[in-house]
């Protein structure tokens, strides 16, 4: 059975404010949300600002990437390299850190985030 | 009460002997007196103390390791009388302690020749840290020294003047060759004229007869009347072991000294065992680590109801530090008739070989190597292990057919019995089924097996086993880059280069799989900038933090901003500007240690402007964010320091514009001192260079950091020109060839050969490249561009620096400053 939320579609920014393979901060009143723009897959992805290690507005200028055989998109953050899954918000450098991932959708070169 | 032990002697073997026993049997009371004030400490590697190690470092054991064994250590107190009658010992302080057996490890002391003048100031011996500690504190004032012998520890005390920053290093002695206990007239002609590379003078067939000098030695007066003038002199002619408590005991010593021993290690009186370099077995001192922990071992059998007995050693040796390879193993000097000899010599690379076959051609008996003693660890085993020869048993010493016998095969052909650590005794059996349980890493198996702890000259052949040992179980691991690239920097930077690869995206498609990751992706942008040296910004999302936003991040996400002050020199103008920016942007200013200038705590959202202020005023990117040059310091030099012999700040600034931006495998950093008090401290950079009288001393591969080490002679009393054309070899080469994030000084320490192989492909240019190295340098230094520049004018690229893409003008509120005398700082 489907689940239905009440999911909020918020304009975010536009394509070509985030750059390709990389990301980028959006204000959402007093939230900072880090969007990625995995060019190389096609995909676009978003996740929580704030870096959970030591607590720095950080993850949107962190490098993406792949790890595994399954490539399950990552962003390391640039302070001390700690690596999360873009899909589920885990922490893959083996600690027990978990951060915010949103839904996103682009349409006509806008960009937009669920927020539940 | 518990029988009691006492041992004389807290040296290398004192040590081995009271772990060795503490880890068999806690039956004994174990007392241990050191004349030394500090804990034994390894002393085969001890001129590394000259190279940055503490005493601390070279110790044998954590400083509650005696009483958490309970062991009980009396330091600075020797021992001075035995009474045998009584079973009692005699010490400095005043203990009396009666024993019921007693062990000496009383080690040796430097044979020092009665030559007149030998009691003048500036003779060292070279045996204790307690030496090398006078030798440091006498080498600041001294220009020359000379070494008195050219045997092994000769050979090692030159070494360690030359890294003391003394350039004319001498060493005299008075048999017609080097090493003459280990390598033939050949191998010595050839060992002779690498050292001569290194700058050591090598003067042979010269006796001693007076040492000249008005209270301190000024030189060295041979019997054919020449002097060698010095402003020091150490002596290493040989050692005379400590058998003067044994003998004042009345205990049988031997005519030329060291207290005779049977097989047991017992002495004259049977409670009383000798081992180390004071014992004499069959009328020989052993003067290695191995077969004294051989000693030990046999002792602590006879005390724990076996009864294991000493058999002699092997004396094979390999020597180290010098930067040259010097083996030699089995009987090397055994000659024709007796067996056969086979000679390999190239004199262009310096290389000599000698192996010693059995008239049957079946066995190996021993040889010499000199140049390249790669083959060495494989050659021992084949002697040790009567292996028999291949039909061929020139490809032992052939090139590289010899260096493959030496590789992962050859080793895993070894009987499971055959002895590869011989300071722990460890064999090719313990070490294979150690890593069939886990111990995967060198560390690891250490650890558990203790091979490659004592004198590590064991180590590659561990780690050709280990690598052997996996790839048997199908587990092999290449020193890949990452999961998304098989190959090794260097392979990956080779492949760019021919396929003329010029962005990540091409790159992963060529050569690797998956998306890429913070590993290689920055790995890849620091080859794509050395070679083609394109505008890093272009390619932002595969740079490090630092490198994307051309600035340094700090604590709680702000940047740091460094403009380059080249050579440390700065006009007052420019140094208002900087006050300025730095009011204007509420911006934290410090001296860094690299003679310059930082600003911190500059909001994302203003580093365009703070830089377009600083560009207005001169000023240019200083790289502070890149894997590429720092600053090269300068000292004031000629132009107004009395002591200064040329102008050290002209020469740095060219240094440091000529290889600004240059990108690289880690950061590097230079120093130019005007002369050799060496105020620039620029032996502890990655390049440095100090003025002498006649030109440029040229230093590389030194860095400060965690494991400071201090840089290496490249090439002394060079002009400007030259020196430049050096540096550009030197840098390229290293930019081609190392790790990613490896300094130059860890690079060195990993490269084949050392020093000395890369003095060859620098100065003498034996790979030949020296011309291509040069050229791809300067296409770097040719399309320099300042980043900074580059996007203050660019709209586009000045758009990237904002915190909010959605709200470009705000800055991240979460920043939070607070003040600290005066100024801001973050608050965290
Ligand atoms: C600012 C400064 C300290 C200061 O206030 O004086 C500094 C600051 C940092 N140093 Fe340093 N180092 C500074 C001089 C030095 C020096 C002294 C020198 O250069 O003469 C050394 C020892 C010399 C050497 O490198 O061999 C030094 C050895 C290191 C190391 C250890 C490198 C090593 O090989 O072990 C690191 C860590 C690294 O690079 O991995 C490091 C890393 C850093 C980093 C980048 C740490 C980081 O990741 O945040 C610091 C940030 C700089 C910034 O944000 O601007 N810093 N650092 C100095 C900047 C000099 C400059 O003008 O560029
Ligand atoms: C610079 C250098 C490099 C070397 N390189 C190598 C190498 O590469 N390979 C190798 O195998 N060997 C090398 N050696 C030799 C190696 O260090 C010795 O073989 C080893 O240290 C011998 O150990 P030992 O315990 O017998 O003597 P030592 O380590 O000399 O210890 C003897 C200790 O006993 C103390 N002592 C003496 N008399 C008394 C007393 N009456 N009471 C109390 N204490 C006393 C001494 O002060 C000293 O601390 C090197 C030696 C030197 C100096
Ligand atoms: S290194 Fe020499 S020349 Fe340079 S400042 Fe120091 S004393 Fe003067
Ligand atoms: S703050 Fe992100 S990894 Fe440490």
């Amino acid at each position: 059975m489907e689940v239905l939320e009440d999911v909020q579609w918020v304009l975010a920014c536009y394509t070509d404010d985030v750059p390709e393979n990389g990301g980028a901060c959006v204000k959402h009143g007093s939230e900072q949300i880090a969007v990625y723009n995995f060019s190389r897959r096609g995909e676009w992805y978003a996740t929580q600002n704030l870096c959970p290690h030591k607590q720095q507005m950080v993850l949107s200028r962190g490098m993406i990437g792949s790890a595994g055989e399954a490539c399950e998109p990552k962003v390391a953050c640039p302070f001390h390299k700690k690596t999360f899954s873009l899909l589920s918000g885990e922490c893959l450098s083996g600690e027990d850190y978990q951060i915010k991932t949103y839904p996103v959708r682009v349409i006509d070169g806008k960009v937009y985030i669920g927020i539940v | 009460m518990k029988p009691t032990i006492v041992v004389v002697g807290n040296g290398m073997v004192g040590y081995k002997f009271c772990e060795k026993l503490v880890a068999r049997s806690n039956a004994y009371r174990i007392v241990v007196f050191g004349e030394e004030p500090r804990r034994a400490y390894d002393r085969v590697h001890l001129s590394e103390y000259f190279a940055g190690k503490s005493a601390e470092d070279l110790s044998m054991s954590s400083s509650s390791w005696y009483a958490d064994n309970g062991i009980e250590l009396h330091l600075s107190d020797p021992v001075q009388e035995i009474n045998l009658e009584v079973k009692a010992i005699h010490s400095l302080s005043g203990k009396i302690i009666n024993y019921d057996y007693l062990v000496l490890a009383t080690g040796s002391g430097a044979f020092v020749p009665d030559i007149p003048g030998i009691e003048k100031q500036g003779v060292f011996v070279y045996r204790t840290i307690d030496d090398l500690d006078k030798i440091k504190e006498y080498a600041v004032n001294a220009k020359s020294g000379v070494v008195m012998g050219g045997g092994l520890l000769g050979l090692e005390a030159a070494k360690a003047l030359i890294d003391l920053g003394i350039n004319n290093a001498d060493v005299v002695e008075f048999a017609p060759r080097l090493m003459p206990r280990q390598i033939d007239t050949a191998g010595s002609a050839m060992l002779q004229s690498k050292l001569s590379q290194l700058g050591l003078s090598i003067h042979l067939n010269k006796i001693t007869s007076s040492i000249e000098g008005d209270g301190c030695v000024t030189g060295l007066r041979f019997n054919d009347d020449s002097l060698l003038e010095t402003d020091m002199l150490v002596i290493s002619a040989g050692i005379r072991p400590r058998d003067e408590l044994a003998r004042l005991a009345g205990l049988q010593v031997g005519t030329r000294g060291g207290i005779v021993v049977n097989e047991k290690m017992q002495t004259s009186d049977p409670a009383v065992f000798a081992i180390g370099e004071c014992a004499l077995y069959e009328g020989m001192i052993y003067g290695l680590v191995a077969p004294g922990y051989e000693m030990a071992e046999v002792v602590v059998s006879q005390l724990t109801a076996n009864d294991k007995t000493f058999n002699g050693f092997d004396m094979s040796t390999k020597l180290k530090l010098i930067g040259v390879d010097v083996a030699s193993f089995g009987d090397a000097f055994i000659s024709e008739p007796d067996c056969r000899t086979l000679v390999f010599e190239d004199t262009h690379k310096g290389v000599y070989k000698r192996i010693n076959i059995s008239n049957d051609g079946k066995y190996l008996l021993g040889g010499i190597l000199i140049g390249d003693a790669a083959a060495y660890n494989m050659l021992l085993q084949t002697v040790n292990n009567k292996i028999v020869l291949p039909p061929d048993p020139e490809d032992l010493i052939l090139g590289a057919r010899g260096a493959e016998q030496s590789g992962g095969a050859g080793v895993m052909n070894l009987p499971d019995e055959a002895l590869i650590c011989s300071c722990e005794a460890v064999s090719k059996g313990s070490i294979c089924s150690a890593v069939n349980n886990g111990a995967v890493n060198l560390d690891a198996l250490k650890k558990c097996t203790g091979a490659g702890t004592g004198c590590g000259g064991c180590v590659p052949m561990v780690k050709d086993l280990i690598a052997g040992t996996l790839k048997a179980n199908g587990q092999y691991v290449k020193n890949v880059i990452c999961e998304h690239f098989d190959y090794s920097r260097q392979e990956l930077f080779d492949l760019i280069k021919v396929n003329k690869l010029k962005n990540y995206d091409l790159v992963l498609d060529h050569h690797g799989k998956g998306d890429g990751c913070e590993v290689c992706k920055p790995l890849v942008a620091s080859i794509l900038s050395s070679l083609w040296n394109d505008l890093i910004v272009k390619q932002d999302t595969i740079q490090d933090s630092n490198d994307r936003y051309l600035a340094n991040i700090q604590k709680g996400g702000t940047y740091s901003v460094v403009p380059r002050i080249p050579g440390g020199e700065i006009t007052p103008e420019k140094l208002i500007v900087i006050g300025q920016v730095a009011q204007k942007y509420n911006l934290y200013t410090k001296i860094t240690g690299g003679q310059r200038i930082d600003m911190f705590g500059a909001h994302v959202n203003d580093l365009p402007d703070i830089w377009g202020e600083l560009i207005n005023a001169g000023f240019e990117s200083g790289h502070a964010y890149g894997k590429s040059l720092r600053t090269v310091k300068s000292c004031v030099g000629s132009t107004w320091c009395r002591f200064g012999l040329h102008d050290s700040v002209s020469f740095a600034i060219e240094i440091e514009e000529r290889y600004k931006g240059v990108r690289s495998p880690h950061k590097l950093k230079g120093g130019v001192s005007g002369c050799i008090r060496e105020c620039a401290e620029a032996q502890g950079k990655d390049f440095g260079i100090i003025a002498t009288e006649k030109g440029w001393n040229l230093y590389v591969c030194g860095n400060g950091g965690s494991k400071p080490q201090h840089a290496q002679l490249l090439a002394a009393d060079i002009d400007s020109k030259t020196c430049i054309r050096y540096l550009d070899r030197f840098l390229m080469f290293y930019i081609k060839t190392a790790d990613p994030l490896t300094r130059t000084a860890t690079w060195l320490n990993k490269l084949d050969g050392g020093m000395a192989y890369l003095k060859n492909v620098i100065v003498n240019d034996s790979l030949g490249i020296g011309d291509q190295l040069e050229e791809e340098m300067q296409l770097l230094v040719d399309s320099f561009h300042c980043e900074w520049k580059e996007v203050v004018n660019n709209p586009e690229l000045r758009k990237r620096f904002a915190h909010f893409v959605n709200a470009p003008h705000e800055k991240d509120p979460t920043v939070k400053l607070e003040t600290m005398r005066e100024q801001v700082k973050a608050a965290w």
